[in-house]
């Protein structure tokens, strides 16, 4: 399609992308190191002759990678393979241990998937072509300047051998939102499969394929025709690393096409890198050559055969079928549905409340309580995952009227995550518990009896005769009463 | 005069006790020794030490053995003669004109000459074989999987195997006994069941062995060496043994399809050799992919790059369906040969290389010649199977090897019947 012939006419957006996720195993894919933190690590100490790459070692496949990657065919409803098969991608760059890659070609552990998002609150399936397992490479430092311009390079190995999912999607994104709620989407069922963390340095890396084709051209179930999308010029932007920046980066690359369409230039075909900090996208080397990466088997590693690993692998219930429970078990709106089930973590510990106290006040305790405390803490649910039966407690003592919500609020809870303190003692600590309901009215009755004067004061509408006759009642409670429940019992009785 | 076995001589000792205490071992200089260096015959890795031992090492040591040194090689194993070494050509202990057959020439010379009792040698098409038959000692090339790969520097990893050199079978198989056994580290490796040690199986009784002699083995074979080759199943027979004829018709492609695949995979297993953390590197102006090409066209020698140009052609886009694809099928049409071939005989013999050692230089010129001379020995590292190569007379004075192939992890039976041809 040459530029002349896509001035003035209406365009259809094409994006397709690869997304690299790094699996989050104890160990490497192919050795025994440890992948745990390697980012924060010396540079090559998390490493061994394996994952170096030195002559003579030889990888071994670990199980716990091809089951993480089983357990990402499942939620994306793809086809596992029967058995592993891995190749060799040939290519020279000095980040590559031994300047080949690990990888499958062809026949990837899952194909045929697909991740269902809603697109202006229509749902609709992108098309998965293919999820393959490979090793990751080593990371480059440039000392001195950018990629073609640096003093000299350093090569750190850490990272080598980590477990990688390859996710090829169909071109099914329309415009750079869909991108974005897709790899949000991705990133929370791969989180609740508990195969991959977000927050780690690294762990996503996109490149999205991204053309203009005519929009006449486009079928009508709105898929677009393979000669269609072959005749458009295509960029392949490179670097992305959240689906926040592919919104921006896909964003500011359909303006540069569509200017360039508009001004009569056309679209070159070539690799563009995202340039996070200056919000652009710059081309990379023009005229690369075709890659040839001359594939050929890997004999190092024997097939694994993984054909009941579909039924033997379980998964947990994924989110957006969790959301749907939550309201329907629990009567949740929407809006606590979703906060409940942002994490898997979160959908669990709420279940744990819910299942022995009312929905309702669990929903309460923990998406407006919990959670906001642990946000305004820069905290996560992970942080206290193991306090839930310090949380149950609280919440048992809100449920049985010993503690005031108040209380339970603004003092127990924050105390509880600020010292660490079990809520018990931050009760005894602070004096707010144990007044039970019977013991203040007992109180309220004794000190309406002692003191007539004080109830002839309040009748005659001295505001301090109230207070006075809640000093007495805190003082009968040893301090352990809620000052307003007192207020509110002595009014109550005193009209 | 000193034969040129070793790259390096040092000394690594093992355990007090164990089987092989009190006997020394020459390792090929392909297979890594924890701090000492490990060249593969190459200037690109003249300085590389290994922070590693190989499995087959670590058995060694546990196994009471004196390493005393790494012996000379083709470089990275390709070579038919020792002589593409960077160290200089290894010589025939027997005739000092004469190579003393590759790649694990020094591995060979060094247990010839006895300047070790035992070697390990690595065999990818014949490489322990050649040697063992052209200085007229006993080699073993186990089936792919019974001894693990683990250290030992890749030239062609689908069909490469470490295995004994000895003087005699019982020596050969007393090594293959401690090296033989499943390794983690190998996920190739597999667990066999053996009735006995191998050391046990060279007991010479043949009463009632099948012998196979495919015929195309033997075609183009030189007058000398088939006399010896005859004498020995003569011999054989009159043991007990009987012989008849087989055909491996798909042999005829072993070469082609041999030197495609191990081409292919040297052009990736070398490709690590870049300059960065190995051989010659740095202060080369330009981009990466100069400088590692500088780096490679100073650390490799002539028949290494040869190889690694002509595999990286076999697996580009355009021909790899031409080179790659028809090697890999001409491979599984010659393991279905042999397997018809074991469905009437226990053993298949031919002599293990056509000629005798070839002068010093000699084929250096003809690499075509040096190739053609692995024709009875790729096969059976195509079909992934065990061979022993035995001495079996000599012509004018030089060795002549009797190979013996065997069934999947049969080396029990190719060990029983070595002894017997000794």
């Amino acid at each position: 399609m040459t530029a002349q012939a896509l001035e003035q006419r209406d365009l259809t957006v094409v994006i397709g992308l690869e997304v690299h996720v790094q699996l989050e195993t104890a160990t490497k894919i192919f050795c025994g190191c440890s992948t745990e933190a390697a980012d924060d690590e010396e540079p090559n100490t998390r490493t061994c002759p394996v994952c170096l790459g030195l002559p003579g070692a030889l990888p071994v496949l670990n199980e716990a990678a091809v089951e993480a990657a089983v357990k990402i065919g499942k939620a994306l409803d793809a086809d596992v393979a029967e058995e592993t098969r891995f190749h060799r991608k040939n290519y020279y760059y000095p980040d590559l241990p031994k300047n080949f890659q690990i990888t499958q070609y062809d026949a990837p552990i899952c194909s045929d998937g697909t991740l269902e998002i809603a697109v202006e609150g229509d749902r609709r399936d992108v098309g998965i072509q293919r999820a393959h397992l490979e090793e990751d490479p080593g990371s480059l430092q440039h000392e001195g300047g950018g990629i073609d311009t640096a003093d000299y390079t350093l090569v750190n190995y850490n990272r080598a051998g980590t477990p990688l999912m390859e996710i090829v999607t169909a071109p099914d994104f329309r415009g750079p939102a869909e991108v974005r709620q897709f790899l949000a989407k991705l990133e929370e069922v791969l989180e609740y499969l508990g195969v991959f963390d977000s927050t780690r340095d690294g762990s996503l890396r996109v490149d999205a394929n991204i053309s203009l084709v005519p929009s006449e051209e486009a079928r009508a179930d709105g898929t677009i025709p393979t000669d269609a999308l072959e005749a458009a010029n295509r960029t392949e932007v490179k670097n992305i690393s959240s689906h926040k920046g592919a919104e921006k980066a896909l964003a500011y690359e359909v303006t540069r096409q569509k200017n360039a369409v508009e001004r009569g230039r056309g679209v070159e075909q070539e690799t563009r890198h995202w340039d996070e900090s200056r919000g652009i996208t710059v081309s990379m080397r023009s005229k690369e050559e075709e890659k040839d990466y001359r594939y050929f088997r890997e004999a190092d590693l024997p097939p694994l055969q993984v054909a009941d690993w579909k039924e033997r692998v379980p998964i947990p219930e994924l989110p957006d079928a969790r959301r749907e429970r939550f309201r329907e078990e629990y009567g949740l709106d929407a809006e606590a549905a979703s906060k409940l089930t942002s994490t898997k973590e979160v959908a669990d510990f709420f279940e744990d409340v819910a299942a022995e106290f009312d929905p309702d006040l669990a929903a309460t305790w923990v998406a407006d309580n919990l959670l906001g405390e642990l946000n305004y803490r820069g905290m996560e649910i992970t942080d206290v995952s193991g306090r839930l039966d310090e949380f149950k407690r609280l919440v048992e003592l809100v449920a049985a009227g010993d503690i005031t919500v108040k209380n339970a609020e603004e003092v127990v809870l924050r105390e509880m995550l600020d010292e660490g303190d079990d809520p018990d003692t931050v009760i005894e600590r602070e004096g707010l518990g144990k007044a039970a309901a019977g013991e203040v009215e007992g109180a309220v009755e004794e000190a309406i009896e002692e003191n007539p004067e004080a109830v002839e004061d309040y009748h005659e509408g001295e505001e301090g005769a109230l207070n006075y006759l809640v000093g007495q009642v805190m003082g009968k409670t040893g301090g352990s009463a809620d000052p307003g429940t007192v207020n509110q019992l002595l009014r109550e009785r005193l009209e | 005069m000193s034969l040129n076995a070793f790259i390096t001589e040092e000394t690594i000792d093992g355990a007090d006790e164990g089987p092989l205490a009190g006997r020394t071992v020459a390792v090929k200089d392909n297979i890594s020794t924890e701090g000492v260096r490990t060249t593969c015959g190459s200037e690109m890795l003249e300085e590389y030490v290994p922070p590693y031992d190989a499995t087959v090492v670590e058995r060694l040591k546990e196994a009471g053995a004196t390493v005393v040194g790494k012996t000379n090689m083709d470089e990275f194993g390709m070579g038919t003669t020792t002589e593409t070494s960077a160290f200089g050509p290894t010589k025939n202990p027997v005739d000092e004109s004469r190579v003393p057959g590759g790649s694990s020439g020094g591995s060979a010379a060094a247990v010839a000459d006895g300047q070790a009792d035992l070697a390990l040698g690595t065999d990818t098409g014949g490489s322990i074989r050649c040697p063992a038959a052209f200085c007229g000692v006993v080699g073993i090339k186990p089936t792919y999987g019974l001894v693990s790969r683990y250290g030992l520097v890749a030239y062609a990893n689908s069909l490469e195997q470490i295995g004994p050199i000895a003087p005699t079978v019982e020596g050969a198989a007393e090594l293959l006994d401690v090296l033989a056994g499943p390794d983690k580290r190998d996920a190739t490796t597999r667990e066999v069941e053996r009735e006995s040690s191998y050391a046990d199986a060279a007991d010479g009784d043949v009463d009632g062995l099948s012998i196979g002699v495919p015929t195309e083995l033997l075609d183009g074979a030189d007058d000398g060496v088939l006399d010896a080759f005859w004498d020995v199943v003569a011999d054989l027979e009159s043991q007990g043994a009987t012989y008849h004829e087989v055909n491996l018709p798909s042999v005829e492609h072993a070469v082609q399809a041999y030197y495609v695949i191990a081409m292919s995979e040297a052009s990736s297993n070398l490709a690590r050799f870049d300059g960065v953390r190995y051989g010659v590197s740095g202060g080369y102006e330009g981009n990466w992919n100069e400088s590692f090409a500088r780096s490679r066209e100073e650390g490799f020698g002539a028949e290494v790059k040869r190889r690694v140009l002509l595999g990286t052609y076999a697996l580009s886009a355009g021909y790899h369906d031409k080179y790659y694809a028809k090697a890999q099928d001409a491979r599984e049409w010659i393991k279905r040969d042999f397997d018809d071939a074991f469905s009437e005989a226990d053993v298949l013999a031919s002599p293990t290389m056509p000629v005798p050692p070839f002068e010093l230089g000699e084929s250096l010129d003809d690499p075509l010649q040096m190739y053609l001379a692995d024709a009875n020995t790729v096969p059976v590292n195509l079909a992934n199977l065990p061979a022993v190569s035995v001495p079996a007379g000599d012509v004018d004075g030089l060795p002549v090897g009797l190979q013996l192939v065997g069934p999947k992890f049969g080396e029990a039976t190719i060990v029983r019947a070595a002894s017997a041809a000794e």
